[in-house]
């Protein structure tokens, strides 16, 4: 490994929740020495070596220290213990346009804001014209920066910071600003900088934007580091925690649809609130054939879905249907035995419908699935569970999107036209 | 103190930042700075010397000289104290020596200083009022031993400030007081011939000596018509040691309000 360009050596952070703060001298005297407050450790025992033109990133829910982590290599906070030692010149964008002044004109702010950034004056002027034209403010310039709108305002932050020639970038979710252009055209730069072999530390909980440009990640998840490796394995882990937290919350959920509440008055019931039973589903198995011990798919391998049922009563009425939404709640895939040409028939005693697919074309994500058995007109359901399972897919290479294709790539060379 | 240095153009950036905003929409601008001690002058020539007719001759001119002093500290010293809660939006987002923050709030005062310097040599040439040649070499460094001692006691208090609060508005108080511990309005004399052999107590006051020089220099004369105002037969020898402990005790509370400084500065990013 080359040198490193960041050490993190056991580093934490406490900070001090104060329930009251006493920040006037009449407080503080009343309350001499009694200040309640309670500690909370945002970072704990934090090791991290980050060489020379690495790409790292930093990955975590909100509240993970991984913000903090940041500020902490940025020198704005002080670890409590460990240290960190920093080789080279660093410029932090934890906050684009961070001490803007309303009142001055764009011009004013540049320069302001590159000397906070600890650029001289002579640098600043050189590089003028390619900041404001990095930001697309030519016109703009010279009118104050409270009449911008707000994409400008972090335009031009963003171009003043990424204009510091630093040695070492640190990047707080700011990547994330801006409209679609604007951001294409940062991920751009941010590659610049990479082939340059500066190095870059950043955080974000997109785990897209990990896969698409670091070297490697951490995982922070309540001040502790979870996870340390190739960005693959860092989303997973990534995700694995972030899993357990939402797992959580469903369990609640279904303990509240399970005891069969009243609906809100105002509110239609939702699929799962109107399910009469009549058909049950009492088992729901996932299942990877291809995966082995593997408990995540890789893209294009098989997928099966087993729902045993029981139908307490004889139905005759009965489809049986799957769905598959991402984490954000769109649905990617949906389908049930109607469409599939299978007729269900009559249900009378247990039985089990398998779902199955030989490859599965998605890439990175958990999916999570929803099954209902309902009627033809769907105005009855039987049984319902939304989005209760999940499958998750890794992506081991580097693609960006969101499907799956068996896809190579080939080049082949003329020679130039009269040569020899 | 190497950072500083390395920091220089920013310090002088946000002096410049600091009066733009100040003046920004206004169409008289900096001229407002020298209308202050502009109308200063005109109300206590007219009150002082054509209507009362007593106290200390050309009061206008007396006044002036150490009311000068008296605007760059009372202006820098509070400018300073409120510079790192007043900037939070940049002290949480970036790493720079925050000590220049302080600093430039002294720096625009210093700007305003000059300004008012101006309206004071106006009054000079128009009242063809001489000052003291030999006094006014000392001039730069009575300034010099201002600067170091507001800057100094800036950082500390800036420092302070974010932890209590109060510190600003007790400063204003202590101010009030302060002001009137110093011989501006009133003359430097009147308390020391009565102190007698107990006059270094009075003299305690960093400012007192700066506001002497000042007065020596501009106003020049230390009994005019009997009236006894400034420390008499007094040499430029003596104001300059005057001046040279002042320095001396402002580099020592410099480098202390440096230290204080470091040391609170890194939970201030978690405070603000």
């Amino acid at each position: 490994m080359a040198v490193p360009a960041i050490t993190v050596d056991r580093v934490s952070k406490r900070f001090r929740l104060y329930h009251e703060k006493y920040t006037s001298l009449k407080e503080r005297a009343i309350h001499f020495g009694r200040v309640p407050f309670e500690e909370f450790w945002a970072l704990s025992d934090i090791e991290l070596e980050i060489a020379e033109g690495e790409t790292v990133g930093l990955l975590g829910h909100n509240g993970s220290g991984k913000s903090t982590l940041l500020k902490c290599m940025a020198g704005i906070l002080q670890p409590t213990y460990g240290e960190i030692a920093v080789r080279g010149r660093l410029a932090a964008l934890l906050e684009l346009g961070a001490g803007f002044h309303p009142e001055l004109t764009g011009r004013e702010n540049v320069f302001l804001n590159a000397s906070i950034l600890g650029m001289p004056k002579r640098e600043i002027e050189k590089r003028f014209d390619e900041i404001v034209a990095f930001a697309e403010l030519e016109q703009f310039i010279d009118n104050q920066v409270k009449h911008y709108s707000s994409g400008m305002y972090v335009r031009l932050g963003f171009a003043v910071a990424v204009n510091m020639d630093p040695e070492i970038l640190l990047v707080d979710e700011v990547l994330a600003v801006g409209d679609e252009a604007f951001q294409r055209k940062c991920l751009e730069r941010v590659r610049r900088f990479q082939k340059e072999g500066r190095t870059i530390v950043f955080v974000t909980h997109a785990a897209d934007l990990v896969r698409q440009i670091c070297d490697r990640a951490a995982v922070l998840d309540h001040g502790h580091m979870v996870g340390l490796g190739t960005p693959g394995e860092a989303v997973r882990s990534f995700r694995e925690h972030l899993m357990q937290g939402e797992r959580f919350e469903e369990v609640e959920q279904l303990g509240d649809a399970s005891d069969e509440g009243e609906p809100e008055a105002n509110r239609p019931p939702t699929q799962e609130e109107k399910r009469n039973l009549k058909v049950r589903l009492t088992e729901v198995r996932v299942e990877h054939p291809g995966a082995g011990e593997r408990r995540y798919l890789l893209p294009g391998e098989p997928l099966a879905v087993r729902l045993a049922y029981n139908a307490v009563e004889r139905v005759d009425d009965v489809v049986f249907g799957l769905a598959i939404h991402d984490v954000d709640g769109n649905l990617i895939f949906g389908s049930n035995t109607d469409f599939l040409g299978i007729e269900v028939g009559i249900l009378d005693g247990p039985g089990v419908v398998t779902f199955e697919t030989d490859a599965v074309p998605l890439l990175d994500g958990a999916y999570l699935l929803t099954i209902g058995i309902h009627s033809h007109d769907e105005v009855t359901v039987y049984d319902w569970r939304e989005q209760r399972h999940q499958f998750e897919v890794m992506n081991p290479h580097k693609t960006a999107g969101g499907v799956y294709m068996g896809i190579r790539a080939s080049i082949e060379k003329s020679k130039k036209e009269g040569a020899a | 103190m190497a950072d500083i240095w390395r920091y220089r153009e920013l310090l002088v950036g946000l002096v410049r930042k600091e009066l733009k905003v100040k003046y920004k929409n206004s169409i008289l601008g900096f001229v407002w700075s020298m209308l202050n001690p502009a109308l200063y002058l005109v109300v206590f020539y007219v009150v002082f010397q054509l209507v009362l007719k007593a106290g200390i001759p050309n009061f206008a001119i007396y006044l002036l000289s150490g009311l000068l002093v008296w605007n760059l500290f009372s202006t820098g010293l509070p400018g300073a104290t409120g510079s790192i809660v007043g900037n939070a939006a940049i002290v949480k987002k970036v790493a720079f020596p925050r000590e220049i923050l302080a600093m430039a709030a002294v720096g625009a005062s210093l700007v305003h200083f000059v300004l008012q310097g101006a309206v004071m040599l106006l009054a000079l040439l128009f009242f063809r009022y001489p000052p003291s040649p030999g006094f006014l070499l000392l001039v730069p460094v009575a300034l010099l031993a201002l600067l170091l001692f507001t800057c100094a006691l800036g950082i500390l208090l800036a420092a302070v400030n974010v932890y209590l609060r109060d510190t600003q508005h007790l400063l204003e108080l202590a101010l009030l007081a302060w002001f009137w511990g110093t011989p501006i309005v009133y003359q430097y004399r009147l308390v020391a011939d009565r102190l007698g052999s107990r006059t270094w107590l009075y003299r305690l006051n960093p400012i007192t000596p700066i506001v002497l020089t000042f007065q020596r220099a501009i106003y020049a004369k230390t009994d005019p018509n009997g009236v006894p105002i400034l420390p008499a037969g007094a040499s430029p020898g003596w104001y300059l040691g005057q001046l040279g402990a002042v320095i001396a005790v402002s580099l020592a509370l410099f480098v202390f309000a440096l230290r204080v400084f470091g040391k609170l500065e890194g939970n201030f990013a978690e405070e603000l």
